[in-house]
């Protein structure tokens, strides 16, 4: 195992991030701050309470979610895609390392920097509404799930995207859809009839209900459907990747 | 002397269907500079790539150090360093922090002193902490050949250092090679220009078509160089030439009105004298004389256009 490299490139990736700290931290502050305004203040104000909890704190594991899951995507796309980019890549390439310790460089730094945010966003939402974590350490657990398997699939469309482009493609058109149609600001048993089953097609539903478990004790779906989901979607992308770095594809010809 | 790299019958097929090495076998020897001298589509690019691990071969083998570049990749990339025909570099980042990062990633330990020397060895002492982007291009090749020998490498690979760079640059090119070569490191290098391949190889290699046309120490291209010729137009054609003059190994056109002297400009005589002189006596008039030198380039042109 070169540690080295595995070290060097999740450092690099690092540095990009504390770079812009600013932005990178300010913006989701800012963003969930809006977030609370306006869907705490405003239309919580005729909600009241969502499965006895405030419609305030009900959207915080929603909140949380949404910009982790773009944040881990958006990371570790640009990080393997920008080296493709200016062509640094052949560094990579000819480097003494295998393709596990590139992945673990890239989507470990990008998973990182998604946790950071997704912690900024709880601390963030600890000033409007009141929390009480019911299950602190499957909090944690979801959310480090999360962050690595979004950095995973972001790998993967970093692989895939041959310009900038289809680099925003993929988190524009399906993540944040999926995000905002899984049940961030409501609950699943809200929907008519038939969105409720068309909802249960949605991994993201999963992914959220799981994490508001952890938060309240309560969710749309069982611990165990949400743990399998998580589970299943990681291992895709996995599955995904090892098929990538045997056969080379977009980057050893 | 031994080989380091030693590659065997390495073909290489794009996955468009392109074939871009047809079956190379080529030995490079432990210390020396090998110029790859070939036009442009010769495959110079896709050797290289080959041997670094950016490509993977279709058939045939490669070793670097003994270490076979697909089974133990991780041995034969420890020793490489690659210096890549385009620019390609973060442009965001500081020389420092670039250089650095190719040394992490080659499995080395952080060496910033290491890294300082060599910075130092290629003028970029007082551009360390200039980011990429504010480089000029002679200045940005300099970073990638400090990337490349920031690991330590005992092989280096520079794919055309001097296309497109200005004399001067070149010059201090040659001589960062020339200092490398003097710390033991292998260099292989690929031009077009044949002045280059004169001025630092110690042996030439001739690539065309995927194909390798020709390695030769670049003592024996030059001796092939110092030949001249010598034409001789004649008045009368000639049926064949005289018995008198057999000793000269003259070659008659095939109208007989111009015969073909070569010779060599660095032996003791070329002969040239005593020749006029025979012609007189064996009753041929001359009408005109010419001479020729074939150069590295001729050898070179007339290899390529055999093969086209
Ligand atoms: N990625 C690629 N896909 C298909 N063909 C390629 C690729 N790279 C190079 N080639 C082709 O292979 C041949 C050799 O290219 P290259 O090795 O770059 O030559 P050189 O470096 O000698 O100029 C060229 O005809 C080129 O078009
Ligand atoms: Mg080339």
């Amino acid at each position: 195992m070169n540690i080295y490299a595995v070290q060097t490139i999740y450092r690099a990736e690092m540095k990009r991030f504390f770079r812009t700290i600013m932005q990178s931290l300010i913006s989701p502050v800012i963003s969930t701050s809006l977030y609370f305004i306006v869907f705490g203040a405003a239309i919580g104000s005729r909600i009241d309470q969502v499965e006895g909890i405030s419609y305030g704190a009900f959207i915080v594991p929603g909140l949380i979610m949404l910009s982790v899951m773009t944040q881990a995507t958006a990371n570790a796309s640009f990080g393997i895609y920008f080296p493709k980019f200016t062509g640094t890549i052949y560094e990579l390439l000819s480097a003494p390392v295998n393709f596990f310790e590139i992945v673990l460089g890239y989507v470990g730094a990008a998973a990182t920097k998604a946790m950071f945010i997704g912690v900024i966003i709880l601390i963030t939402a600890f000033f409007f509404v009141d929390l009480h974590i019911a299950h602190p350490m499957a909090m944690i657990a979801f959310l480090v799930m999360t962050c690595l398997s979004f950095a995973l699939l972001g790998f993967i469309i970093g692989i895939w995207a041959g310009n900038f482009e289809q680099l925003q493609l993929i988190p524009l058109l399906v993540i944040t859809p999926l995000v905002f149609l899984g049940g961030s600001f409501y609950s699943i048993s809200m929907l008519p009839g038939i969105w409720q089953t068309i909802a249960m097609f949605n991994p993201v539903v999963y992914l959220i209900s799981g994490f508001r478990w952890a938060f309240f004790g309560t969710a749309d779906v069982s611990i165990g459907i949400s743990l399998a989901a998580i589970a299943l979607f990681t291992s895709g992308c996995l599955a995904v990747i090892g098929w990538i770095f045997r056969t080379g594809w977009r980057i050893r010809q | 002397m031994s080989s380091i790299i030693s590659i065997q019958n390495l073909r290489k097929a794009y996955p468009g269907g392109f074939t871009a090495l047809k079956g190379v076998n080529l030995e490079i020897e432990q210390g020396e500079i090998l110029a790859l001298l070939g036009p442009n589509g010769a495959g110079k690019t896709t050797l290289i790539s080959t041997v670094c691990g950016i490509t993977v071969p279709t058939a045939g083998t490669v070793t670097v150090g003994g270490f076979d570049t697909m089974t133990d990749y991780r041995a034969t990339r420890d020793l490489i360093g690659l210096v890549p025909q385009e620019i390609n570099l973060e442009p965001f980042e500081t020389v420092f922090n670039s250089v650095s990062f190719s040394r992490g990633l080659f499995g080395k330990p952080r060496n910033d002193a290491y890294i300082n020397r060599i910075l130092e060895q290629l003028s970029l002492g007082d551009k360390k902490d200039s980011k990429i982007m504010a480089l000029s291009g002679g200045m940005k090749r300099r970073v990638l050949i400090a990337k490349a020998l920031s690991h330590e490498p005992r092989v280096l690979f520079l794919d055309e250092p001097t296309a497109g760079v200005d004399v001067e640059l070149r010059k201090d090119m040659w001589d960062i090679v020339a200092g490398l070569k003097a710390d033991g490191v292998t260099i292989i290098l690929t031009t077009h220009y044949i002045e280059e391949a004169e001025a630092i190889a110690d042996r030439v290699g001739v690539i065309n078509g995927g194909e390798i046309l020709l390695v030769q120490d670049k003592s024996d291209l030059m001796a092939q160089m110092g030949q001249k010729q010598l034409q001789i137009a004649i008045k009368d054609p000639v049926a064949e030439i005289p018995d008198a003059l057999s000793a000269y190994a003259l070659e008659r056109s095939e109208d007989g009105i111009s015969l073909t002297y070569t010779y060599d400009t660095t032996g003791e005589r070329t002969g040239i004298t005593t020749l006029l002189n025979d012609l007189a006596a064996a009753g041929l008039v001359m009408t005109d004389l010419q001479t020729k030198q074939s150069s590295l380039e001729d050898i070179f042109v007339g290899l390529v256009k055999e093969t086209t």
